[in-house]
């Protein structure tokens, strides 16, 4: 893979020269991935498919500006295209905003710690879905359908080289399904709930596991009932409260942040801004996450970064721009673009500490529990802070879990990390981290 | 269909090379895809599709009063859809050479449980039919060299930038964005379709957001263009700098909403959202296929108030769901889906149509060649009342005027929702004061039958729709309409 990876710079560089181009850097992968769905026992779809696309960064010294463009012609033709459309592009580029290489670009990489197994057949996805299906079904009479499943199974090569020399490549390897179930029954509303579950290769996956869970949900979803608008504590399963964190991401990402779209300045690191039970860090090297990466879109090697530390603010996320313009270092966070842009690669939300009243859910009573929020996209104020988002739950009375019929909660994100009672001790593993179920106080619940 | 028999050894095609810059799609591709074809259905394969697509995107980005980002993105791809019965397998390369493409079919045709014939066997080539360029209407082909170049966006965009800080109080950002999405389609089919396309896409919106202390306020407007390489020239920032400023201004110290049930009016444009989201999704056969539409046996029946019909079609000038065909190379057709409450008609891709019976309506789309065709909504809207305006406002005691509308989705149980971006109480009818921070929720069974009122001021609106054959442009629209009661989650 080596060889061929110095054969694209070598070709580049010959390219670039040609252009008069002396400063560069590509960033590239290639997907080859294949998905089945079905439909009562039968095959329904299955998708293939083996796509490759980089993008190019040329800089051109004269304007101090930096021109990108993308392309999925791999060809000679094609690369030399993307070479000239980059430097025309850099004509439009902003001194202010120019990247430079990341200094960690040539930095040794961790050691990828897991091997990329063959992919299994189509057959055998098929085979292994409708079983899954059949015994969802069969789970419950009011199960009549599983109107949203899939398994999928994606291999990815990934590299990174520049001009100076940086040569940066990995492969990694997913599986996963996703089973989402509905019930029908005379004179009731219908119900769904799922899950979903991810792993390196179809032998590790759990699909019993994943079956168990969409089964149990959608079966505790059937007796549901209205519940009353007002304030409730309440509590976010792991995936929720992953979500909504995603989606206030801005809050510690430092592009954000230089871009005025973030609720934080560059004042607010080392300020207080969550609960001081609250500890969270972005960990592409997490040992639970299956889909690790050991450099960025820069070529910065991943690591650990702990994001808020007891509730105060400790880190920003960094691309080498940001970093610089910050007074920082890269975190290994950067996605290559024509604007760099920053995003966190696996959460992982722990508690900095135990209250002197641990909470406890068996003796929990008018307390919500959120499993899933919905329509985070339309929401979701990220630059306000507010939210307000339709959810699947349970209303907890005395420990028992009734299910709530349709609801919405709303709120500000920054009030919510504020107000945040109890970090439970017990992680769980989301395709977006691993995070214990978190406990609200005092949120708004429209109801009836 | 007539046919002509080949010995595949014949097929042994040079390799197709097409370099992106001078490259066409075009007659010239007749002979690989029919012998593509052929094999396929030697191979055993009801019917075989394929999709090429070759796109030129550009975004442009103004932030404050500095261009930030200029990014070209170039793309060439193909999808080789295989149907055996009812199911289907669809791949998709970046590889558009004739051994690529070949590849591709018998990896698909490997996964249906199927393999090329024997080399030595005879293979039917298909007949497809004259290439229908729907690229030669309107001068299309010469719509790419006629947009805005990198240097006109960057000024437009800031000059609109400009506007909004000078309209605006409290700006914390600006910022101006336009994309250029020019492509290139192909499709070819086993039942003879033979037929190409080129589509402009144009987008250009300004988004403004303002603080004070901890009043916050983030408004953006969006309008599209389908056909008019000057569309960024022609545009007026200042008139929508200016409603964006006016906008942020009322909504920044508004209140959060009351959550509760209130009658609601909508506006019209991009109020469309909630006919998109509460019954467009419910009317494509992808949601018959999977049992996750209510109105699966409704045709024919009422299913709404009697003062709504709806229409989906491909074929309003310049609207951002317009197609002159479909991805699968059906002419784009105007779909009546409710007529006065009642249930006319599904939205339909071929193989929805194959497996539901409903017949195709030009409605099978997707976001480029990496997905398969489906079933998707183009230009849908709720066709104009009888009612004014002022009629509605009068009707309402207290309730909430949704002025402008964010995004929204709907659930497997039809359960939707959507949010409000700028809203405004009503109190006897008249509008009292802003509120921000609200959500709609409901059933789309229910909600179809308390829409009561429509006005007589239909507008469109550019909108993008996710689902799943990807992301695609799509026009949601309607005139104000008033809903009795619908849930607001709120504060």
């Amino acid at each position: 893979m080596m060889t061929s990876l110095d054969h694209l710079a070598d070709s580049l560089q010959a390219k670039a020269e040609h252009l008069g181009i002396h400063k560069f850097d590509i960033y590239g992968a290639t997907v080859d991935e294949i998905s089945v769905q079905v439909d009562r026992g039968d095959p329904k779809q299955v998708k293939a498919s083996q796509r490759s696309s980089v993008t190019v960064r040329v800089w051109n010294a004269a304007q101090q500006t930096v021109g990108v463009t993308s392309t999925t012609d791999l060809d000679a033709d094609g690369l030399q295209l993307a070479l000239q459309m980059a430097q025309e592009a850099s004509g439009f580029g902003n001194p202010e905003h120019m990247p430079d290489f990341s200094p960690a670009a040539r930095d040794p990489l961790p050691m990828p710690r897991w091997e990329t197994p063959p992919q299994a057949p189509a057959a055998l996805l098929i085979d292994r879905l409708v079983e899954a299906e059949k015994a969802l079904l069969a789970a419950h009479p009011a199960i009549k359908g599983v109107p949203y499943n899939g398994l999928a199974q994606r291999d990815i090569d990934r590299f990174y080289l520049n001009s100076q020399g940086s040569r940066r490549q990995e492969s990694q390897s997913l599986t996963s399904i996703y089973l989402y179930s509905k019930t029908e029954q005379e004179g009731r509303k219908p119900r769904s709930a799922g899950a979903f579950r991810i792993s390196r290769s179809l032998a590790d996956l759990d699909i019993a596991g994943c079956l168990q869970e969409a089964a149990d949900k959608t079966i505790s979803h059937l007796d549901y009932q209205k519940i009353p608008t007002g304030k409730y504590t309440v509590i976010f399963s792991p995936e929720a409260f992953l979500g909504l964190l995603g989606a206030f991401s801005n809050v510690f990402n430092a592009q954000n942040i230089l871009d005025k779209q973030s609720l934080s300045t560059p004042e607010s690191l080392g300020q207080p801004i969550a609960s001081p039970l609250l500890s969270i860090a972005d960990d592409a090297q997490h040992p639970r996450n299956v889909g690790s990466i050991t450099f960025d879109g820069e070529g910065t090697p991943t690591r650990r970064l702990e994001i808020i530390q007891a509730g105060i603010l400790s880190h920003f996320l960094h691309s080498a721009r940001t970093a610089q313009r910050l007074g920082s270092q890269p975190t290994g966070h950067a996605n290559i673009g024509a604007k760099v842009t920053v995003g966190a690669h696996f959460y992982d939300v722990y508690a900095a500490r135990q209250p002197d009243h641990p909470y406890d859910l068996a003796q929990a009573d008018q307390v919500i529990w959120i499993d899933d929020l919905h329509a985070l996209h339309a929401g979701v104020k990220a630059t306000q802070g507010s939210f307000s988002l339709p959810f699947d739950g349970w209303l907890i009375q005395k420990g028992e879990k009734i299910s709530i019929e349709s609801a919405t909660v709303a709120g500000d994100f920054l009030d919510v990390l504020q107000s945040i009672i109890y970090v439970d001790p017990q992680a769980e593993l989301t395709a977006s981290g691993v995070c214990p179920p978190i406990w609200v106080e005092g949120l708004s619940i429209t109801g009836e | 269909m007539t046919s002509t028999l080949l010995r595949l050894q014949e097929l042994e095609l040079p390799i197709h090379s097409h370099t992106f810059s001078v490259a066409r799609f075009d007659e010239s591709w007749r002979d690989p895809l029919s012998k593509l074809l052929g094999l396929g259905r030697a191979a055993g394969a009801d019917l075989i599709e394929v999709f090429l697509e070759r796109d030129h995107y550009i975004s442009c980005m103004a932030e404050e009063d500095a261009i930030t980002s200029i990014a070209p993105r170039l793309a060439t791809g193909a999808g080789v859809r295989v149907f055996r019965g009812e199911s289907d397998c669809y791949v998709s390369t970046n590889d558009l050479s004739f051994a690529g493409l070949r590849t591709a079919l018998e990896k698909g045709l490997s996964i249906m449980g199927l393999s090329l014939p024997d080399p030595h066997s005879y293979v039917a080539e298909v007949n497809l039919e004259l290439l229908r360029d729907y690229a030669l209407h309107r001068g299309k082909d010469l719509w790419l060299p006629a947009c805005s170049s990198m240097q006109e966006m960057g000024d437009i965009l800031l000059q609109a930038n400009r506007h909004l800080g000078q309209l605006a109080r409290h700006v914390q950002s600006r910022r101006a964005v336009y994309f250029r999405d020019w492509q290139e389609v192909l499709v070819a089919a086993s039942d003879g379709t033979f037929a190409r396309d080129i589509r402009l896409t144009q987008s250009v919106a300004c988004h403004l957001l303002c603080a004070d202390g901890s009043h916050r306020a983030a408004i953006g407007k969006r309008i599209g263009d389908t056909s008019d390489p000057a569309f960024l020239r022609a545009w007026d920032p200042e008139a929508d700098a200016t409603e964006v400023a006016e906008a942020a201004g009322k909504m920044l110290y508004a209140d959060y909403v009351e959550s509760g049930t209130y009658p609601v009016i909508m506006a019209n444009q991009f109020g469309g959202v909630i006919f998109h989201e509460a019954c467009g999704h419910l009317l494509e056969t992808t949601q018959i296929e999977r049992q996750t539409t209510p109105f699966a046996d409704k045709k024919g029946e009422k299913i709404a108030h009697p003062s709504l019909t709806a229409w989906d079609e491909g074929m309003t000038d310049a609207a951002f769901g317009t197609i002159d065909m479909d991805d699968e190379g059906m002419p784009a057709q105007r779909t009546l889906l409710i007529e006065n409450g009642i249930l006319k008609n599904f939205i339909a891709d071929r193989a929805g149509s194959m497996r539901t019976g409903h017949p195709r309506t030009g409605s099978g789309r997707r976001q480029n060649y990496t997905f398969a065709a489906a079933s998707r909504m183009r230009n849908t809207y709720i066709a104009p009342g009888e009612y004014t305006v002022e009629d509605l406002f009068a009707s309402i005691d207290k309730g909430i005027y949704c002025k402008r509308m964010g995004g929204g989705s709907v659930g497997a149980t039809g359960q939707f929702n959507f949010a409000v971006e700028e809203a405004y109480l009503i109190e006897q009818g008249k509008l009292t004061k802003p509120l921000k921070g609200a959500t709609l929720i409901g059933e789309a069974q229910e909600i179809m039958n308390k829409i009561s009122m429509c006005s007589q001021d239909l507008g469109l609106a550019a909108g993008f729709c996710g689902s799943i054959s990807g992301s695609i442009y799509v026009t949601v629209g309607q005139p104000h309409i008033k809903v009795d009661a619908i849930t607001v989650g709120g504060r």
